[in-house]
């Protein structure tokens, strides 16, 4: 079976992004960009299936500008087969990437959509519920266990107080959370033949997908700053303070 | 138009986080119905009646809305939806997973954990891991909004609503709930919790973890907590996780043991009203956003503050 995996050209989680002093947006100017790493997590789900000889492709795909071809190229290197990416400059929210993703399943018939449960840049977390909706199938998100099991898939998902079990009938989508792998680094030679996998590029167009963005931004900045409190010298000091000073206990 | 809410709760008990996601309805200002939607769930629908600002209970109930599968939820909220200007549900695990469905079937965006309302379209909502706070506004016939509990007070008790039952679209079927394992704990629920104790990986093993937190947390009637580290690396339950990607908490209380303070952790915690933090480093970054400080050997420190506390 085949499995279309979504991923995302973000920020790398470990910059501190800065709010353009004109409330515009955040300021993105040379930062290192890098996967999302749920998105990683869903790459590395579809390659153990497909080593354990449950998934015959994985498709890797990008929704964005042109340099998300880097992404694609990071999927392939850790195991996708090839890779779409569906090229525009317009600011793509949620709704429309599940529209391209759509358009996309219906080109490819994947038995499996696998996406992150959220990007760490909008955090929106909607993409995959919102492509299940379009695709009328059902979805398992913020896995923490995939077993494929004939035409089914059994999912164990993460909830308020612990954890459920679905079992899904295919074709599915599944959004990952932290805990379902840890996702493997590229060796250099699986860098090197990535250069030479297939990278098909498509527009929304091709998809007659209208990606025009339904929220308007009208400002962003930053949130309020925490200032830092003080260092106490020990316990009785804490406690006092706390009993006298913030009065919580 | 009116605003629908929809519950979250267990069948028996309605979720605290539902109360928030009614105050936030009533800023938007309009007739607020609440949709109670599950199997033998009259009881929530009965506590919902009661809440100070809803007008209207719609009760769907069906044996295969038990498990309240978002395939399910999502196809009963959109035969509702056309009498409504917007739709809430609460960013909980809950929410999250059933409401972009809904907003994708109506062909309209999602604002995800909307912090403030400034009008009836326009939004405040926190994206990078809180690091920065964008307004956005939406033109789209329907809003579609999951609330940031910890943003918004408590809906008090204060209402005499009419409970109405709304007919159950069939099951979608192809999705089948397995099985359940929830950890029961005589402990609040860390999501709604006035005091939180929450633990990082300095503690180093699981045992630390409960050996040295158990004693502390039961000393301030508090939930547990921890850092991404600490779920990684096995200390406690993935529910547990505090942070961006986790829970996002703002108790009156926040004990931080042995937590770093990624800007991750940082995300899910700041908007506590009192932060303590204990750690042994005292560059870590959870004492910038710390209200007290303690650096030194949390094997000492920890013990030391329940006797104290005794």
């Amino acid at each position: 079976m085949k499995v279309l995996v979504p991923v995302k050209r973000v920020i790398d989680y470990n910059i501190k992004v800065r709010v353009r002093a004109d409330g515009s947006g955040v300021d993105l100017d040379n930062a290192k960009m890098a996967m999302n790493p749920f998105d990683e997590i869903a790459v590395e789900e579809a390659v153990r299936l497909k080593e354990a000889g449950q998934v015959s492709e994985i498709v890797a795909v990008s929704c964005g500008i042109a340099a998300c071809q880097e992404t694609l190229r990071a999927a392939l290197a850790l195991g996708a087969d090839r890779a779409v990416l569906v090229n525009t400059d317009v600011e793509l929210q949620p709704l429309a990437v599940a529209k391209l993703l759509k358009g996309l399943c219906e080109r490819e018939q994947p038995a499996l959509v696998i996406c992150g449960k959220q990007a760490i840049d909008d955090d929106s977390n909607q993409t995959g519920q919102m492509l299940a909706a379009l695709l009328d199938c059902g979805q398992a998100t913020f896995a923490s266990k995939v077993k494929v099991e004939g035409g089914s898939v059994i999912v164990t998902r993460e909830v308020d107080g612990g954890l459920e079990t679905l079992s899904l009938e295919l074709p599915a989508v599944i959004t990952t959370d932290l805990r379902l792998n840890e996702p493997r680094y590229a060796t250099l030679p699986n860098i090197m033949k990535a250069k030479k996998k297939l990278l098909d590029t498509l527009t929304p167009a091709d998809l007659g997908v209208d990606v025009a963005p339904r929220l308007k931004t009208l400002k962003v900045v930053e949130p309020p700053i925490r200032k830092a409190g003080e260092i106490v010298p020990d316990i009785a000091t804490l406690v006092s303070k706390l009993k006298n000073q913030a009065k919580v206990i | 138009m009116s605003i629908l809410v929809i519950a979250e709760h267990d069948n028996r008990t309605l979720k605290g986080a539902t109360l928030n996601t009614i105050t936030a309805a009533t800023a938007i200002g309009a007739d607020i119905h609440v949709l109670v939607a599950g199997s033998r769930c009259s009881a929530v629908a009965e506590a919902v009646s009661g809440v100070k600002g809803v007008v209207r209970v719609l009760l769907a109930e069906a044996p295969h809305l038990e498990p309240l599968l978002a395939e399910d939820l999502a196809k009963l909220v959109t035969t509702l939806a056309g009498e409504y200007s917007h739709i809430l549900a609460p960013a909980t695990a809950f929410g999250r997973n059933f409401l972009p469905r809904v907003a994708a079937v109506l062909d309209v965006a999602q604002v995800s954990d909307v912090v403030a309302v400034e009008s009836a379209n326009t939004f405040v909502r926190p994206i990078y891991a809180g690091n920065a706070l964008a307004t956005v506004s939406s033109d789209d016939p329907v809003k579609v909004l999951s609330v940031r509990p910890t943003a918004f007070e408590s809906a008090p008790e204060g209402g005499s609503a009419a409970v109405e039952p709304v007919p159950a679209p069939a099951s979608f079927a192809r999705t089948r709930c397995v099985s359940r394992e929830l950890a029961t704990s005589e402990r609040p629920e860390l999501a709604g919790a006035k005091v939180i104790v929450s633990g990082g990986r300095g503690l180093g093993s699981k045992e630390n973890y409960h050996a040295l937190l158990e004693p502390l947390a039961d000393a301030l009637g508090a939930a547990l907590g921890a850092s991404r580290a600490a779920v990684d690396a096995g200390f406690a339950p993935n529910d547990y996780q505090v942070g961006q990607t986790g829970k996002i908490v703002a108790p009156q209380l926040y004990v931080a043991v042995g937590i770093s303070g990624a800007i991750q952790h940082l995300a899910g915690m700041k908007d506590s009203k009192v932060i303590v933090a204990i750690n042994k480093d005292p560059e870590a970054p959870i004492f910038q956003v710390a209200d007290y400080g303690v650096v030194g050997d949390l094997f000492v420190l920890v013990p030391e503050l329940v006797s104290q506390l005794g």
